[in-house]
């Protein structure tokens, strides 16, 4: 009796760690991902935009039809990233996925509060890389850190009505994303150690 | 065993619609992550938006494409929305139309800004969204701009609109 009960106990228990590691996996194993389907019709850290969904258009489930889709595939080994996104006339976004489909960030044009949404993309080391009071680090720019170094920025611009899907795919056509060319100067390189600050003093509490 | 509708697991459902609000962030479940990867989707972001679906009307009934399915009422305060048809595998359904959805600028609405999308096989006045006459089909409402989120409760805060099948053949 407790024999059966010990087989149907690990029977159940290796069911679970199964079902666990399977699911906990399939992220990184699938080979049919968003990531693994946009690779051969997108090209590396530039703009690549998309057909318009349509029946037969086998990219990616559930796009959105009405709007006008463009992919920014990135590799950020060779450095960070600049995004520009001209802002469209309806609505536009830019959402931001990790290697493995994970959305960790996205932002409209409201939000963003300008005409051109920009961007720059950068890894964390990249980003304690920059040197500090650098014109680049100012409120103007927003920086973006991205937890994997490669993944995919989709830029959507809206057709509020089907005759101004041209309208929002030239928005997008004037959007880009590329390596950023003009290095930011090194850290300064050993400038004179200032002399040791005073200590802060301890305020009167 | 906790419930498995609900919030517990990051799920909101409001009459037929259901929403995984934490799906565009990265508190997404690993169930979800499993069934996008494996899909090939991408999850629409929080800062961008959020997506309801049904395959059912408010009476638990499937949606079939050979019958009159209403949709009809309010949506929660969006920037824009759009409601799309999808076959069971998330592809748009071929018609002669070439109208696969609808957006919130598009819609015919009546005096009190409420409006009702007709959905069916054969051509009907107003808003007609053509199903193609598929057996099983399912809707996709997209709030862009929109408070709703993983903060969202109840219909109060998100009142979606009613779904229901007046009629089959």
């Amino acid at each position: 009796m407790i024999r059966l009960a010990f087989t149907i106990l690990a029977g159940v228990l290796l069911g679970a760690v199964v079902h666990l590691v399977s699911v906990l996996a399939l992220p990184k194993i699938a080979t049919q991902d968003a990531y693994s389907r946009l690779t051969p019709m997108t090209k590396l850290n530039a703009v690549t935009q998309l057909a318009v969904a349509e029946p037969g258009s086998n990219i990616m489930p559930y796009l959105d039809p009405a709007f006008a889709v463009a992919i920014c595939r990135y590799d950020l080994s060779s450095g960070p990233l600049k995004l520009t996104v001209p802002v469209s006339q309806a609505y536009t976004s830019v959402s931001f996925y990790t290697r493995n489909e994970l959305a960790y960030y996205a932002i409209n044009d409201r939000s963003a509060g300008k005409k051109v949404i920009e961007l720059n993309l950068m890894t964390e080391a990249q980003h304690n890389d920059l040197p500090e009071d650098e014109e680049i680090t100012s409120a103007d720019r927003l920086i973006i850190d991205s937890p994997s170094i490669t993944g995919l920025i989709v830029l959507k611009a809206l057709a509020p009505e089907p005759g101004l899907m041209p309208q929002a795919q030239a928005s997008l056509a004037a959007s880009s994303c590329r390596v950023q060319v003009d290095q930011p100067p090194a850290k300064q390189a050993e400038a004179p150690p200032l002399p040791a600050p005073p200590p802060p003093s301890r305020g009167r509490r | 065993m906790t419930t498995t509708r609900g919030t517990e697991l990051g799920t909101l459902t409001i009459g037929a619609w259901t929403a995984r609000p934490r799906t565009g962030t990265t508190d997404i479940d690993p169930y979800s992550r499993a069934t996008i990867t494996r899909n090939g989707e991408l999850p629409i972001g929080t800062g961008d938006g959020i997506a309801f679906t049904a395959s059912a009307d408010d009476k638990k009934k499937a949606l079939d494409g050979r019958c009159d399915v209403v949709v009809s009422g309010v949506t929660p305060p969006a920037r824009f929305w759009t409601l799309t048809l999808y076959d069971n595998k998330g592809r748009l359904v071929a018609n002669s139309l070439q109208r696969y959805g609808f957006t919130s600028q598009e819609i015919v609405r009546g005096a009190d800004g409420g409006f009702e999308i007709r959905i069916a096989s054969r051509s009907r006045s107003g808003n007609w969204l053509p199903t193609g006459g598929i057996e099983r089909y399912s809707l996709m409402m997209r709030l862009y701009d929109t408070p709703v989120g993983v903060a969202t409760r109840t219909q109060r805060d998100a009142p979606m609109p009613q779904i229901a099948t007046v009629g089959c053949p």
